[in-house]
């Protein structure tokens, strides 16, 4: 099902989406990937305040190439979420409602998900240029030494993704390739 | 003996990391293209028509094809009757990516050591294989690799009495275990013989090959085939979502190997499946 968002994602629209939806989310997000995960998670473990707020927000492993003169943005495709599978269950506890990324994700997160009502969108990998497309301004906002990795805000419109697992642990990885598997 | 000056190297180096990024060679489009058309999942079938567009979009506003850029993998064939002057050539190779890197607006994803992870901002060192040929001539071979399918790859070291049936469990096993994370559909490189670290680099090569080329050893082209079939079946699709097109192709290469071992490499790339070559 083609479904329309804006982000950040209220609860309502959170439980609202089902593993398989097809979903053109419009307004902020944030970029984050290993080392600004880790920085967070450090952060956390000081008692300091995160560089972001995170309830209701949407979080896109994502570390761009360098945007060419007059363009927001280069090349901004998912990278695999796994690597985040440390960091994410606490952040979803702290209100974090999506993540865009692509590939498995652990138990732990998928526990965390259902726990917290979140859902977890794949962005089709390797397809950056395309996904720049739809994305219409980038800011770094925080950890700007760590270049690539820093924290972004970005403006999206009709941003592309796959609801893979929904509120309800559904994951649509599973299924699908259960539903293909000719074995 | 011909004298080359290394800057020749460095200006071609620079212009294939900016070519490989930006352009898939003619028979991987042709692949994604054959690909799109047959694929059963209409996920996926509207998942390879996205990578299509997104190809397009690439070369014609020169936005890298995907946002990492990789590591950047060079093969480098060197005349033995070649000399050159001006230089260190490693150190010109690695001028040509740092060039490449800055100049062509790609990512810089590498850092300098791999705990204390620091980027060295320009994306260096590459990773450079040398082999001496004869003739006089150099072919440069640059092969930018990803680190979503580079860290779904494998190495087993398998026995003589595993077999082919033992390799075609390896190359199952590393292809189901990296699924959507690898960006499928993928090209799934096997190295079979030589010693651990031989292995892989007859994987990586084998990446390199057109995909549309089979080996020209009947047993290997068999495996070749036979495993391509076998992946397709696995249901896990592009993007991992689903479908028939797994693999876009299994390219591998052998190499004579020792009377206790059965090394086995599987390199796995994603559809990004870069390289781009230049003759000096």
């Amino acid at each position: 099902m083609d479904r329309y968002i804006t982000v950040p994602l209220s609860d309502e629209d959170a439980r609202s989406l089902h593993s398989g939806d097809y979903v053109y989310v419009t307004g902020t997000i944030y970029t984050a990937r290993d080392a600004a995960h880790k920085r967070m998670q450090e952060a956390l473990d000081r008692g300091e305040a995160l560089p972001l707020e995170l309830k209701n927000n949407v979080i896109y492993y994502m570390g761009p190439s360098p945007a060419r003169e007059g363009r927001p943005i280069g090349s901004a495709g998912p990278t695999t979420a796994s690597r985040m599978d440390k960091y994410a269950p606490a952040l979803l506890d702290l209100g974090l409602k999506g993540m865009i990324g692509k590939g498995k994700r652990s138990q732990a997160v998928k526990d965390a998900i259902i726990r917290n009502g979140a859902v977890y969108f794949a962005a089709v990998g390797g397809a950056g240029a395309l996904l720049s497309k739809s994305i219409l301004s980038s800011e770094v906002i925080a950890y700007d030494d760590l270049g690539t990795e820093a924290i972004r805000k970005l403006e999206v419109k009709n941003f592309p993704v796959i609801v893979v697992i929904d509120a309800e642990g559904n994951n649509l990885y599973e299924t699908a390739t259960a539903a293909y598997c000719k074995e | 003996m011909r004298t080359i000056n290394v800057e020749e190297i460095t200006k071609s180096v620079k212009e294939a990391c900016i070519e490989a990024n930006h352009f898939l060679s003619k028979d991987v489009e042709e692949r994604l293209h054959a690909s799109a058309k047959e694929e059963e999942a209409p996920l996926g079938r509207q998942i390879l028509e996205q990578l299509e567009e997104n190809l397009k979009i690439a070369g014609e506003d020169m936005i890298p094809i995907c946002q990492d850029t990789g590591m950047a993998v060079i093969f480098m064939e060197v005349g033995q009757e070649a000399h050159f002057e001006g230089g260190s050539l490693t150190d010109a190779v690695n001028e040509g990516v740092r060039r490449g890197y800055v100049d062509g607006f790609l990512r810089k994803s590498v850092v300098k050591d791999p705990i204390l992870r620091e980027n060295t901002k320009d994306n260096t060192p590459a990773v450079i294989h040398y082999d001496i040929v004869p003739g006089d001539q150099v072919k440069i071979t640059v092969a930018p690799k990803g680190f979503g399918s580079e860290n779904m790859s494998r190495v087993f070291m398998l026995k003589p009495a595993d077999g082919i049936e033992g390799v075609k469990q390896a190359i199952l096993t590393a292809v189901k275990d990296a699924g959507p994370n690898a960006c499928p559909p993928m090209v799934v490189g096997v190295g079979i013989g030589g010693t651990f670290e031989k292995c892989a680099i007859l994987a990586k090569q084998a990446l390199t090959r057109p995909l549309d080329q089979r080996s020209e050893i009947p047993w290997v082209r068999e495996l070749e085939e036979e495993m391509l079939e076998r992946i397709n079946r696995t249901g896990i699709g592009p993007g991992g979502l689903g479908g028939s097109t797994t693999a876009m192709a299994v390219n591998v290469n052998t190499y004579p190997t020792h009377i206790a071992g059965l090394p086995v490499a599987i390199n796995i790339c994603c559809h990004v499946n870069r390289h781009a070559v230049r003759e000096i």
